[in-house]
């Protein structure tokens, strides 16, 4: 494992105080913090190779191509991927998953066809599927979870069937961090002649993520969840997907010959990466990529999963607090809902980020999982390499102060 | 305590708290003649109004809701704010108590315990939370107003009290 306190000198905006407290940050499964690699690379790539890719004959083209299309190759390493030429950037997952809505799902999709969700979903896995179904007539299904958040693979079962065309599902969920069996969706799905994606922006950027083991068929996710500058997302598709699927978005550097009433794509990736697309924060991902991979993606994992572990074990010695999802930090990522009784998630927010402790309250883009926990709202703190247990420390004491806060007496008296 | 006080403390003030645990004017009319209702979608706070407006006056006033401190002392305070009282102070008082949050006014002495909500300017995520159930205020008067003037010189009498 890694030294926390020494990477967290890494991190710039760590070294800062909010209302007067070191700030603690919490809120990474909204977005993460960048270390310096990564801003050092965005200000590099400005100041020295700053030019646009793929036309260009010149010495600055030349490298800012070289080192855009080498971020491919680190994604493609990264997830497994066999393939570079399988990975699209879009400017973020969900992007990624209206892109397929938007190419496969309209030359795919029909009348009376059916497309399999969860109820555990953003909702950037949902409404893009809504609008697809509302164009084609399609029928849109949820599966369940238990009361533990726990998605209901038996209802799953019985649920894909021969007009399945799509299975779409969350790898890791944003808010009670279930993390789904993937592999047996996979076999579910594929049984029925279905695809399967997945909306990988809370797995990929804290776990090892293996395409070719998890058996899906696309997985999207975010760099700026993942140390990296935000605006660019990823789409990896399985080989001889994107070949034969038509284009997104028209325009320069996704064509081949361009005539006047038609044209011929380019080679896949450049079909789906019309325009210029965000270079420079593409090749700053490839330094988050690079911090993450010399940490090893086990190790962040194996980190994460004892801070987690370590915050949840805290949370529950505090009188009148729940924590939503799977118990066990095994079988969650880092994000950890939980209701304080009589204290609204929003004034919960509120008195903790007076301790300088960011945490996010709300429903959290999935408003189907407030609606089957029975909640309207969550506060949910979110944990990433650089929390350790100084972090969890302040947590709890501003939770305990909002607990004195929201008793009965005069809480100036009672302080 | 092993950390020094928090900064912005002065937002819960205890007239807050005190009307968040034991909120005033709670439940419904038996025979309002307004009922407009709110909610927040990012946070599910919502607000449900009952007026009985006559001759001009909020006759009685009662809301119903859930959400969180704020949004719910808001409507509280609201409530023992215009019970009585006449429209026109009313319209007065939303102006003012809008002008406090939104635009960072110094908070009149009109707005009396309403004042409590000052600091709520500070922080922008929340004063959508204190406003939710002013804004519903304002439907219900605003059907009243509505309903009550004919079309021809509606047009006048719907600011209010604004000008």
């Amino acid at each position: 494992m890694f030294d926390v306190k020494r990477l967290q000198q890494d991190f710039p905006i760590l070294h800062q105080e909010v209302n007067g407290h070191r700030l603690v940050y919490l809120d990474n499964a909204a977005t993460t913090q960048k270390p310096r690699q990564v801003i050092e690379k965005l200000v590099y790539y400005y100041e020295h190779d700053n030019a646009n890719i793929h036309r260009g004959i010149h010495a600055l083209a030349v490298r800012a191509t070289d080192q855009y299309e080498a971020v491919r190759g680190k994604v493609a390493n990264l997830i497994g991927a066999s393939n570079p030429q399988d990975i699209v950037f879009t400017r973020n997952t969900t992007e990624s998953i209206n892109l397929i809505a938007r190419t496969w799902g309209d030359a795919n999709i029909g009348v009376g066809d059916e497309i399999v969700l969860t109820v555990m979903e953003h909702h950037s896995n949902i409404v893009p599927w809504q609008l697809l179904a509302r164009r084609k007539g399609a029928t849109l299904r949820y599966i369940n979870t238990s009361d533990d958040g726990v998605l209901d693979i038996d209802e799953l079962r019985r649920t894909v069937g021969p007009r399945t065309k799509l299975v779409s599902v969350t790898h890791v969920s944003n808010v009670i961090a279930t993390i789904n069996p993937i592999a047996d969706i996979a076999a579910i799905a594929h049984a029925a002649g279905a695809l399967l994606l997945v909306d990988g922006a809370q797995a990929a950027p804290h776990m090892p993520v293996d395409v070719s083991q998890l058996g899906c068929d696309l997985y999207a996710f975010s760099s700026h969840k993942m140390l990296g500058p935000t605006g660019v997302g990823v789409l990896w598709a399985k080989p001889g997907f994107l070949q034969e699927t038509e284009p997104f978005l028209g325009g320069g550097e996704m064509i081949s010959l361009v005539k006047p009433d038609s044209s011929t794509w380019a080679d896949v990736p450049h079909k789906f990466e019309a325009g210029t697309p965000n270079i420079a924060d593409v090749i700053a991902f490839g330094a988050a990529i690079d911090y993450l991979q010399d940490l090893t993606m086990a190790a962040v994992r194996e980190h994460e999963m004892e801070i987690t572990g370590l915050a949840m074990d805290r949370l529950r010695s505090i009188d009148g607090l729940v924590i939503h999802g799977p118990p066990r930090s095994e079988d969650r990522g880092g994000a950890v809902s939980f209701a304080l009784e009589g204290i609204h998630p929003h004034d919960v927010s509120t008195i903790v980020d007076s301790y300088g402790v960011a945490i996010r309250a709300g429903h959290h883009c999935a408003q189907l999982l407030m609606r089957r926990l029975g909640v309207p709202a969550t506060s949910r703190a979110s944990f990433a390499i650089y929390n350790d247990s100084d972090d969890v420390d302040v947590l709890i004491e501003a939770l305990h102060h909002a607990q004195r806060l929201f008793a009965n007496d005069d809480v100036r008296t009672a302080v | 305590m092993t950390m020094s006080e928090p900064q912005f403390d002065d937002l819960y003030r205890e007239i807050i708290l005190d009307h968040f645990r034991r909120p005033r004017n709670r439940g419904a009319l038996p025979s309002p003649t307004q009922h407009a209702e709110g909610m927040n979608p990012v946070c599910g706070d919502s607000i449900e109004l009952d007026l009985l407006l006559h001759a001009g006056a909020i006759d009685a006033i009662a809301f119903d809701g859930q959400g969180c401190a704020i949004s719910q002392s808001s409507a509280s305070l609201l409530t023992e704010r215009l019970k009585g009282r006449t429209i026109e102070e009313a319209r007065r008082v939303l102006e003012m108590f809008r002008a406090m949050l939104i635009d960072g006014a110094l908070p009149d002495r009109e707005l009396g315990d309403l004042e409590a909500f000052e600091g709520v300017a500070k922080l922008p995520a929340r004063v959508k939370c204190a406003l939710l159930s002013w804004n519903v205020l304002q439907e219900g008067l605003d059907q009243a107003g509505a309903s009550a003037t004919p079309p021809a010189t509606a047009a006048t009498a719907a600011p209010g009290g604004k000008s």
